[in-house]
């Protein structure tokens, strides 16, 4: 006994005095969330904080994007690809102290895909064999999903198609696990401070609407030893302008985002506290594939051709993203996609080409292009770069309509557009979450496009285990939809924020995730 | 009488140098604002991406903003729009005010009772989160803007005006007109709507400075006139984000809405001293 | 002043209050988009579910009756955005915030405003009249939203001296209440000024002085109680206008207060948070320009009311 308790006394001071500085990370994070239940939140705001407040069966590693163990502390993958059993630790526990068991995860994927919870995120869950027919409640008896727990500590999982990212997927929070007493018992109320129960390696300490969350460290995590940092203030500031202001003046160690006009001088600034790297995000145009002029292939492939992106990016776009050459960004889950457009050269007299074989030599009888956009200074700013280069390049004339987010949703999902703005960040790392979208009656695909070789291919991707002939697949979607058009790539995106050089164990990846356990204060 | 009592009230207007600077001033911005674009050599609304943030210079003489614009054609042009939607928003609450409150003034008794405890009611609505409300719902649109505007305005003025119709009802010269036999509506167009012209020019005056800075109000928030138009709140809120990297793009349309603002509140104080010696504020 | 007088005034709430909730209610709900319009599709089930968890499946007119019903029993209903808090909740957390935020501001713009008013007043002409009412002409054409970001640069970021936004400490406190108050300190200050100069000329004031008492004296004893009846009939506008002003001011220092609940959930179409927080702007001008009545019938027994 008294072993067991010095052990624990030398582990607690091993654990928190290594360190000179106060282990607080102040952190701009954009808009106030909307709420902190993982089956229901959308927004990136909010998944910076659940990622630390919970955690799901595996983690990721910040530097390789690998799953690492978290609650499962290993797993095993049939043949067939489409059976995963996961062992889970026995030192895992709740903020309560309970431990977490296979019926917890059971009944937190239960209810990420119950229709009544409401999750705009369920789709997570439709590769658990099942998963869809329950959440559209065509299967009513949930005792036939495909999961099952042998013992308390063993959770086996059955899919709908072998998912090769599936584990990459457990990382992302709609998959992560909730307390089924605390919910129950407390309702929309359970993530309130004073409520809520958690597994990951931070507490929710406090909540003040739209100015700050904070997080402490949660001495019960059961790797609790490695987790340095003592608080998180995660502020949340609406103005990039704001946030900036309060970087410099120290209280903040590092922001969502940057402005986009102070990012020429910072880039001058030679400390390195500007970080800049690629990101699993594409903007791009939708195209309205069924209303005229647009239901023309060969006017799609001129506007398309005729925007000059690298000028975009350089003079109007401002962050050092790269143009995109293709739907999906380059290195997507390891795949690099090819593109068969023209160089850039004869790019514009490939365009009036088009343009002429279509029927409008120099634009003539073609009617205005409406380009939509929700109302933000840096969507007007592309939209005006846009209509500028193609009444230059293609005798073209466009016209620019913006509306106020809400209203512009409403307006592309019922497809009362002609062009319309958009952006798709990855929900997990692979082609699949881009490609995806454009499938035949997906709710995502506001283009009103349909190919029924492009939906076989995405269905056989589904299926294909071997990763090389499954990018082969991918290339080919994505040729058929450089070749159609139903979207026009712009740029890919690319993160930019400010960070502290007090700031350690912080890595930046392509899927912009900061596990917060790894980090500490210099 | 009315001859010298515009004399008057010049000659009294002209004694105040606030106001008198204000006039000049508002003089200068409209013959400025209307003639400068005709041989202007830039357009306020081409870009110049590589002469983004370039500073004051003889080729732009404000500098130029994100986009490579030249600020010296934007202040011009957001001068028009935020002067053009201050002027007939006060159109707007000057007709409607007048309207009603010359109604209401003129019937008396029960109905003017009425129409005023209507008003009473109107002044504790909150109106400017009725307009913040309709633009976010209904869209930046310039008409429903000036519109919605004015119709915040309207209540001081339909009070002003139906006191100014009462009390000129017992004087003299509209009894003796209504003696004589001549037609009420007579009375009204040529007595009543004369002599209430005053207060209301006054008040007009008074009213375009509040509805310019509503508008920058609602610019600043995101909600004002929308691309490509730019109101000098447009301008201002732009200039904000980015005046510690470009002081210029806040300094002038800044300068000019308060030189402006300025202007249009000392000569509408100047105006009122001076038709209205004795001071009867309301 | 009567108890008749009172009552009648708070009975003109009830139509008021009866035209807010019905106008705010309808326009809301005619405007385009809706509180589950989202980037991410939702399958129509989903959306179902979402409406029926907030009677947005009724007919528009019976949760207008609802929304009454609730109403009455003090009950603002749940909020759209903000998921696990009541409209109730919101208002409890960010009402504080206005409420200090508003007062502080007044009190800067009644503090300077008469000391600036009455300094200028006591030495008219001279260099003591004209600076202050050089500040005044600069803080009535100033709007907030240029001296509110100036003062930042100047005092946050250059001289470092106080934060630049925020809401936790009272340094953070400084900025925002003083461009919020800025304007209405000049406005007040020419107010005074103008009130005691009038007065001073009247006959109990000379009277006042052939008795021997100093300029001093005379301001403090006399002047300042009937030259500050224009400032109190001001400080109803003034507070309608702080509370208005404070939109602008809680989105430049991002302060957690009603405004920034106000104009994100109208963004948002966050109808019960729309609703909740215009009917309660309505009430805090509604009651303020009451107040500033009964107190300037205090101050001044030649007001009457019929």
């Amino acid at each position: 006994m008294k072993i067991v308790f010095l052990t624990v006394y030398f582990l607690t001071l091993f654990c928190s005095s290594l360190f000179a500085s106060p282990q607080v990370l102040n952190l701009g994070n954009g808009t106030e969330p909307r709420d902190l239940d993982p089956h229901t939140v959308t927004g990136i705001p909010e998944f910076q904080i659940t990622q630390n407040l919970f955690e799901g069966l595996v983690g990721k590693d910040p530097k390789t994007l690998e799953p690492t163990p978290g609650v499962a502390e290993s797993w095993k993958i049939s043949k067939d690809g489409k059976t995963y059993t996961f062992k889970l630790r026995e030192n895992a526990k709740w903020t309560n102290g309970e431990p977490i068991t296979a019926s917890d995860f059971i009944y937190s994927w239960k209810r990420l895909l119950d229709p009544l919870t409401a999750s705009e995120y369920a789709y997570q869950g439709y590769y658990i064999k099942g998963g869809k027919d329950f959440n559209q409640g065509k299967l009513k008896d949930a005792s036939r999903l495909g999961l099952k727990s042998a013992d308390p500590y063993t959770l086996e999982v059955t899919l709908e198609n072998p998912t090769p990212y599936f584990l990459s997927l457990l990382y992302h929070h709609s998959l992560y696990p909730v307390h089924q007493a605390t919910v129950e018992k407390h309702g929309m109320r359970w993530t309130r401070p004073e409520n809520i129960v958690s597994n990951g390696p931070f507490s929710l300490k406090k909540w003040k609407m739209n100015q700050v969350i904070t997080l402490e460290k949660n001495p019960s995590y059961w790797d609790a030893c490695s987790v340095k940092l003592e608080k998180v203030n995660f502020y949340a500031v609406e103005k990039s302008e704001t946030e900036e202001k309060m970087f410099l003046t120290k209280k903040l160690h590092a922001t969502a985002t940057v402005p986009t006009e102070k990012i020429a001088p910072w880039t001058k600034d030679t400390s390195g506290v500007l970080k800049r790297h690629p990101y699993l995000g594409t903007y791009y145009y939708w195209i309205n594939v069924n209303r005229a002029p647009m239901n023309n292939p060969l006017v799609r492939k001129a506007l398309a051709l005729a925007i000059d992106r690298e000028k975009l990016v350089k003079y109007v776009v401002k962050g050092g993203q790269a143009p995109a050459e293709s739907f999906t960004p380059p290195g997507t889950g390891g795949f690099h996609p090819q593109s068969h457009l023209p160089k850039d050269s004869s790019r514009v007299a490939e365009a009036k080409k088009l343009l002429t074989q279509a029927g409008f030599p120099d634009g003539k009888g073609l009617q205005p292009i409406e380009i939509l956009y929700n109302t933000s200074e840096s969507h007007k700013k592309i939209a005006e770069a846009i209509q500028q280069m193609w009444s230059e390049n293609l005798g073209v004339q466009a016209t620019l309509y913006n509306q106020e987010w809400k209203v512009f949703l409403d307006t592309q999902h019922s497809k009362n557009y002609m062009v319309s703005r958009a952006g798709w960040i990855a929900d997990y790392n692979d082609p699949n979450t881009f490609l995806d979208m454009l499938t035949t009656g997906n709710g995502n695909n506001h283009a009103g496009w349909s190919n029924p070789a492009y939906d076989l291919l995405i269905e056989k991707a589904a299926k294909e285990l071997n990763p090389k002939k499954r990018h082969e697949i991918f290339q080919k979607a994505e040729d058929i939809l450089l070749e159609e058009l139903p979207v026009i790539p712009l740029y890919i995106y690319t993160r930019i924020y400010l960070l502290s050089p007090d700031v350690q164990g912080w890595f930046e990846n392509v899927e912009d995730v900061h596990p917060l356990k790894y980090v500490w204060m210099k | 009488m009315s001859n010298s009592l515009w004399t008057d009230a010049l000659y009294r207007l002209k004694k105040n140098k606030l106001a008198v600077l204000g006039a000049a001033f508002l003089a200068f911005e409209m013959v400025f604002f209307f003639l400068v674009p005709l041989i202007w050599h830039l357009g306020y609304e081409v870009q110049d991406l590589e002469m983004t943030f370039a500073a004051p210079s003889i080729s732009y003489w404000f500098g130029t903003d994100s986009l490579g614009r030249d600020l010296f054609s934007r202040v011009i042009f957001g001068g028009r729009i935020s002067l053009t939607v201050g002027i007939l928003a006060s159109l707007v609450s000057a007709i409607v005010g007048v309207v009603y409150g010359s109604i209401a003034g003129f019937l008396g008794g029960k109905s003017d009772n009425l129409m005023m405890r209507i008003v009473d009611i109107l002044y504790a609505l909150p109106f400017i989160f009725l307009v913040i409300i309709l633009m976010v719902y209904f869209g930046r649109n310039f008409i429903l803007l000036f519109v919605a505007l004015g119709l915040t305005q309207w209540l001081t003025m339909a009070r002003i005006v139906r006191g100014q119709v009462l009390s000129l009802r017992h004087k003299e010269f509209i009894e003796a007109a209504n003696s004589l036999g001549i037609r009420q509506r007579e009375v009204v167009l040529k007595h009543l709507i004369p002599n209430t012209l005053g207060p209301v020019i006054v008040y007009l005056t008074l009213t375009v400075p509040s509805v310019i800075l509503e508008e920058a109000f609602l610019s600043y928030l995101g909600l004002g006139i929308q691309a490509p138009l730019a109101s000098w709140g447009t301008l201002i809120k732009e200039g904000v984000d980015v005046m510690d990297l470009a002081p210029w793009t806040l300094f002038f349309p800044a300068f000019f809405l308060s030189a402006t603002l300025f202007s249009l509140n000392f000569l509408g104080d100047g105006l009122r001293d001076a038709l209205d010696p004795k001071g009867a504020r309301d | 002043m009567s108890i008749h007088y009172v009552l009648r005034r708070l009975a003109i709430m009830v139509p008021i209050f009866f035209l807010v909730v019905t106008l705010v209610f309808f326009m809301i709900r005619f405007a385009p988009g809706g509180p589950f319009s989202s980037e991410k599709s939702v399958s129509p089930a989903i959306l179902k579910n979402l409406e029926a968890k907030y009677h947005m499946d009724e007919p528009l007119l019976s949760q207008y009756v609802r929304y009454w019903k609730d109403l009455l029993r003090g009950d603002l209903g749940p909020s759209f955005k903000h998921a696990n808090r009541t409209v109730n909740e919101i208002i409890q957390e960010a009402l504080p915030v206005s409420l200090e935020l508003g007062l502080l501001a007044l009190t800067w713009a009644v503090v300077i405003g008469i000391a600036a008013g009455g300094m200028a007043a006591l030495k008219p002409n001279t260099v003591y009249d004209y600076v202050p009412m050089a500040f005044s002409i600069l803080g009535i054409c100033l709007p907030t939203f240029v001296v509110g970001p100036v003062l930042v640069l100047v005092f946050g970021l250059w001289l470092q001296w106080l934060p630049v936004a925020g809401w936790e400490t009272w340094q953070d406190r400084v900025l925002p209440s003083l461009t919020l108050g800025f304007a209405y300190a000049a406005y007040i200050s020419r107010l005074t000024r103008g009130g005691l100069i009038e007065i001073r000329g009247q006959e109990f004031i000379r009277t006042a002085r052939a008795k021997g008492l100093t300029e001093q004296e005379i301001l403090i004893k006399h002047s300042l109680r009937g030259g500050l009846l224009p400032v109190v009939s001001y400080l109803g506008p003034a507070l309608a206008g702080i509370i208005t002003g404070a939109l602008v001011t809680e989105t430049i220092f991002n302060i957690p207060g009603l405004g920034r609940f106000f104009i994100e959930s109208a963004v948002n179409r966050d109808y019960t948070v729309v609703m909740g927080t215009s009917l309660l702007y309505f009430t805090l001008i509604f009651i303020c320009n009451f107040l500033v009545d009964l107190v300037y019938a205090v101050l001044d027994p030649r007001v009457k009311y019929v």
